[in-house]
Order: structure tokens, then C-alpha cells, then sequence
């Protein structure tokens, strides 16, 4: 007791420090080769590993001072088993990869998809957390307004963070200047990507381009989309500084687009959507328009319509198509008004088909019909009020 | 009183101060979020650090060495808080600030607005040492120090010192 009231403040102080760095110690992971690890855990394990392998080294030393001199027999061979197997691995390692390249390759084609920006939800920015060391920003929208978290803000100028954590009201941003961020970029003009992380003096970083690569300063700089977080094509900023770094790589110091030392509105992010890459113009291409595109053309001026024959088709233009976007494709509504080119003389010409169409609106066609004699008496009522389509618009050519 | 040996404080700087409650808790709940709110239109104010001067203050007054442990913990902690850093980064840094400015005061004139701005000064640097140390050493990240920024920086928070200290005067109750 004279003990504790004669060191009542060393004792008091060592208690408070301890209690708090042994909180700090359950909170911490630190990051190890096989991922993320408690800092207490750490501790401990470093604590009691010392001791533990002065136990097995000593008994492995007593162990192995009469093993090894066995299994000295056996080296030779085994050194000639291991060699010839470190080649056929080799063989398979080279197979293997070129395996995964070309699986690399197949997902792109197949997965590819494009992230577009579907809601937002402007915010005002309330607070910071009053630490130059911890770059968080706090909105005035919560869980309620449907934040959430890893949600990423903007504002029009660019990038500026991902919500961290999600209160009632209130949000809690990590800018990207802080140095636990990270997000994926891609260099506009050289499409090099990297990694952009904030620096302990806020300043923005794009790590992990190689030194040998050609960056200039200036050269803009977007979201690559990688990290899953921020969609594609977003503004970061620009390069300001390109000098050589450590371990091979380039030091490049960037300007953020979004100033982020004031800001007082941003946009969050709530709802991205993935969409297919828009491939419009290139559906099915029939071998008979390759076909038709590589012949002679007929001359469009010389349209004549005799009786019992069908029309002559007006011509695609050189160079394209008339694929899916013209099979009455909802995207493109001239599909589904057929356009002919009047002939000189400026007589329209009233195309002629074989059948009437069940369904003017519906211009799909999968098979062609087959090509019969046409009377001048067989042609397409105007329904709808929509021209009559003529054969070569519903990818039929009975010639 | 045993400290009065060896203090070069006269009898009235040894004084021993307390505050009330609605002091002792409402005047770090305000100045941690004036630190934390006002910059956000106010950016200059970014760089004082109001929750180490608050400590300094408190500690130095009280001159009580628990209660200034008790303080810097409270207050760091609060700060933590605010961050997205585990708690405990401020809180040890300011508890280690807080026993430190409470010994010291029991030894010099703190009141002088000289030794005050040294004071600040002083334990500005320590506080950031030992945060700098927490960073890397515990959470294992890799901190840069611009010792021109920092030293600027604490020039800045030891002025602020210097006025806030005899703006935080008048709350002071004698012991």
C-alpha cells in the first residue's frame, strides 16, 4: 500500500497508457504476407515465439545431428529426381501461363461490362475530423438519405473520397489524399495504370508505374474502375511531378481536380449500373450483305418496276450493313420507317413486296421468305400509317 | 509540496486551480469541435490543434499529475473519435502530454506568456513525436515529417496558446 500511495502517479499513468495501448492493439491489424493480423495477437505471438523456438531448436539440433547423416545417402539421387521435375514444371509453368492469358483475354471479352452512374445524392460537407494526420470529411446525409458505405464521392470537378462509415444523419468520407486510400487510375493519353494514394502531407501519389515508361507531366488522369468502387472515367486529376523512385517505380505527384481542402457540396454515389457495352451496328452480319458489299453495285438511277417483277433495292451505302440495328431495332426508329431513295425524276417509287407484313411494327425477320412471282395487285396495305417496307429492309434480298 | 524545493516558481505560481464541471467537460466537447467543424469554412484554423492546449492548460493549472493523465486520455480519446485512426493514437500521445505539462507546471511559472509559449512549443514537438512513433511503430504505416510544416505549425499553436490560456484564465477557481 506505501508502495502504490509513493507511486500513485507513475502507477496511475502506466494504467491509463496500458489500458490504451492495449485497446489500440485489438483495433490494429497489421499487414503480414498472409494478410491482415491483430497487433495484440502480434505481440503475443512475438512475445512467446522466442521462447518456443529455443524449445524445438533444441531438440531439432539433437534430432537432426543423426538424420541428417542418413538422409546424406539419399541427396545424389534425390538432387537428380528433383532436377528433372524442376524442369517439367518449368514446361508446365510456361503452359499454364499461356493458359491464363488466354483466359485473361476470354474475360475481357465475355465479362466486359461498363459501370455508368445511375443516382446521387448531393451532400454538404459538415465537418472534418480536425486531425491533419486523418483526412475525413463529414456529410449531413446518413443511412436514412441511403448512404452507404464504400460509396464513392464526387463532384463535378472529380473524385474526392468513399464513404467510410454510415451514421443515422451524418456520413464519414475518406478523401483520397489520405494515406489508408487507395483507388484504382489509368493515365488518359499513355492508359498506364496504377494505384493513387494520399501521402501523410495530403498530397496525392500514383504509385506503381514502371520507371521506364513515358509519363509526362500534365497528362490527366481517370478512374479506372478496378477497385470496384469508383466507376470508369472519372476525373482524379493531373500529373505535376515525375521523378525516379525507389525499387524500379516512378514517384508521379498529382493535382486533384476536385479541390479538396475546400469543399462544401459533394455528390455521393448511390446506385451504379452495369451495362452491357453498346453494340448497336453490330449485330449479325448475313454472309449475302458481306456478299453484296463486296460486288458490282446497280446502278440506283435505273429503277424500273415492271410488272411481275420485284423492285431493284436501293444500295446500302458503301461500308455498311443493314444488320440488326435496321431489323426494326427500337433504337433506331428509321428502322422501322424504311427510307428508298427516290430516283431521278423525282418519282417515288412504290415498293412492291411479297407478302404482306403480319406485323409493320415487328420488322425481324430470321428466315427470308421465299422469292415468288409478285402481281402489282399483291402489294403491302399501309397500316399504321407507315410506308410499306420493302424486302431489302427486312434483310430479305430475293435477288 | 515537497515540489516547492525545487520549483522556480514563487508562492503564488504554485497555486493550485480546479474548474467546475460544466467547465471541465463542456470546454473540450466545444474546442474539439470548433477543431473539427470550423475549418471546414475557416481552413486556417485547420492547423491548430485545440485539444493539446486545452490538456496543457489544464494540466498546467490543476497541476495535479493524475488529473492531468485523466484529461489527456479524455481528450485524446474524444479526438480519436473523430477520426477513422483506431482509438488510442491521440489518447496515449496526449495522456503522455498531460503528465508531462502537470510535472513541469508544478516546477516553473507557467503563467508567464513566455514560458507559455514555450511550454505549447515543448509539448507540441513531444506530442507529435510520440504520435509519429504510434504511426509507425504500432500501426505500421509510414509517416512523413516536414519539419519546416511542423515547426511552423507548432510556432502557430504556442501563439494560440499564449491567448487562449489568458482567455481560459478567468475560469479558474482557487483551491
Amino acid at each position: 500500500m506505501n508502495l502504490f500511495s509513493r507511486h500513485k502517479n507513475t502507477v496511475v499513468l502506466a494504467t491509463v497508457l496500458l489500458a490504451q495501448f492495449l485497446a489500440l492493439a485489438v483495433q490494429v491489424k497489421r499487414q503480414t504476407a498472409d494478410g491482415p493480423v491483430r497487433l495484440i495477437r502480434m505481440i503475443a505471438v512475438n512475445t512467446l515465439a522466442p521462447f518456443e523456438r529455443l524449445f524445438i531448436y533444441s531438440g531439432e539440433s539433437i534430432r537432426g545431428v543423426w538424420a541428417n547423416y542418413i538422409d546424406l545417402r539419399h541427396v545424389r539421387s534425390e538432387n537428380l529426381r528433383m532436377k528433372a521435375e524442376s524442369e517439367r514444371m518449368l514446361l508446365d509453368r510456361a503452359r499454364e501461363q499461356e493458359d491464363a492469358r488466354q483466359a485473361r483475354r476470354i474475360q475481357a471479352l465475355l465479362g466486359f461490362k461498363e459501370q455508368w452512374i445511375d443516382t446521387t445524392v448531393a451532400a454538404q460537407v459538415i465537418g472534418t475530423s480536425g486531425s491533419e494526420t486523418s483526412r475525413v470529411l463529414y456529410l449531413d446525409k446518413g443511412t436514412k438519405d441511403g448512404i452507404r458505405a464504400d460509396m464513392p464521392v464526387i463532384t463535378p470537378d472529380g473524385v474526392v473520397g468513399k464513404v467510410l462509415t454510415v451514421y443515422g444523419e451524418t456520413s464519414q468520407v475518406l478523401l483520397i489524399n489520405d494515406p489508408t486510400s487507395g483507388l484504382g487510375a489509368t493515365l488518359v493519353n499513355s492508359r498506364l495504370q496504377g494505384i493513387v494514394k494520399g501521402t501523410a502531407t495530403g498530397e496525392l501519389q500514383l504509385n506503381y508505374i514502371m520507371g521506364d515508361e513515358p509519363v509526362q507531366p500534365g497528362e490527366a488522369l481517370v478512374t479506372s474502375g478496378g477497385d470496384r468502387i469508383f466507376p470508369k472515367g472519372l476525373p482524379i486529376g493531373k500529373v505535376i511531378t515525375v521523378s525516379m523512385g525507389r525499387n524500379l517505380f516512378l514517384n508521379i505527384g498529382l493535382k486533384p481536380a476536385a479541390d479538396l481542402n475546400r469543399l462544401e457540396e459533394v455528390l455521393v454515389i448511390t446506385q451504379q449500373k452495369q451495362r452491357a457495352p453498346d453494340v448497336t451496328g453490330l449485330g449479325p452480319i448475313r454472309a449475302a450483305d458481306i456478299l453484296a458489299q463486296h460486288l458490282p453495285g446497280v446502278p440506283q438511277t435505273a429503277v424500273q418496276t415492271t410488272p411481275g417483277s420485284v423492285p431493284q433495292q436501293p444500295s446500302a451505302p458503301s461500308g455498311q450493313s443493314l444488320p440488326a440495328s435496321v431489323q426494326g431495332s427500337p433504337q433506331n426508329p428509321s428502322a422501322t420507317k424504311p427510307h428508298v431513295t427516290a430516283p431521278a425524276g423525282g418519282n417515288e417509287v412504290k415498293p412492291q413486296t411479297a407478302k404482306p407484313a403480319a406485323n409493320p411494327g415487328t420488322t425481324t425477320v430470321q428466315k427470308p421468305p421465299a422469292p415468288k412471282p409478285v402481281s402489282p395487285k399483291q402489294t403491302a396495305p399501309n397500316a399504321g400509317g407507315t410506308k410499306p417496307k420493302p424486302a431489302a429492309a427486312n434483310g430479305t434480298n430475293p435477288q | 509540496m515537497r515540489a516547492l524545493d525545487l520549483s522556480y516558481t514563487s508562492r503564488e505560481q504554485v497555486e493550485v486551480y480546479r474548474f467546475s464541471w460544466p467547465v471541465s467537460l463542456g470546454l473540450p466537447l466545444l474546442m474539439v469541435g470548433v477543431q473539427a467543424f470550423v475549418p471546414v469554412r475557416v481552413h486556417f484554423l485547420g492547423i491548430f490543434d485545440f485539444g493539446l492546449l486545452l490538456t496543457i492548460f489544464f494540466a498546467v493549472s490543476r497541476r495535479s499529475q493524475i488529473s492531468g493523465i485523466l484529461t489527456g486520455a479524455a481528450i485524446g480519446m474524444l479526438q480519436d473519435g473523430l477520426t477513422h485512426t483506431p482509438f488510442g493514437v491521440f489518447g496515449i500521445a496526449k495522456t503522455l502530454v498531460g503528465y508531462g505539462a502537470s510535472s513541469i507546471g508544478i516546477r516553473i511559472d507557467v503563467e508567464n506568456p513566455g514560458s507559455r509559449f514555450l511550454l505549447t512549443f515543448f509539448f507540441y514537438a513531444v506530442h507529435k513525436a510520440v504520435f509519429v512513433a504510434i504511426e509507425r511503430e504500432l500501426m505500421g504505416q509510414s509517416v512523413h515529417i516536414n519539419l519546416g510544416h511542423e515547426a511552423g505549425v507548432a510556432v502557430a499553436n504556442s501563439l494560440m496558446a499564449v491567448f487562449l490560456f489568458a482567455a481560459l484564465n478567468r475560469f479558474k477557481i482557487k483551491d
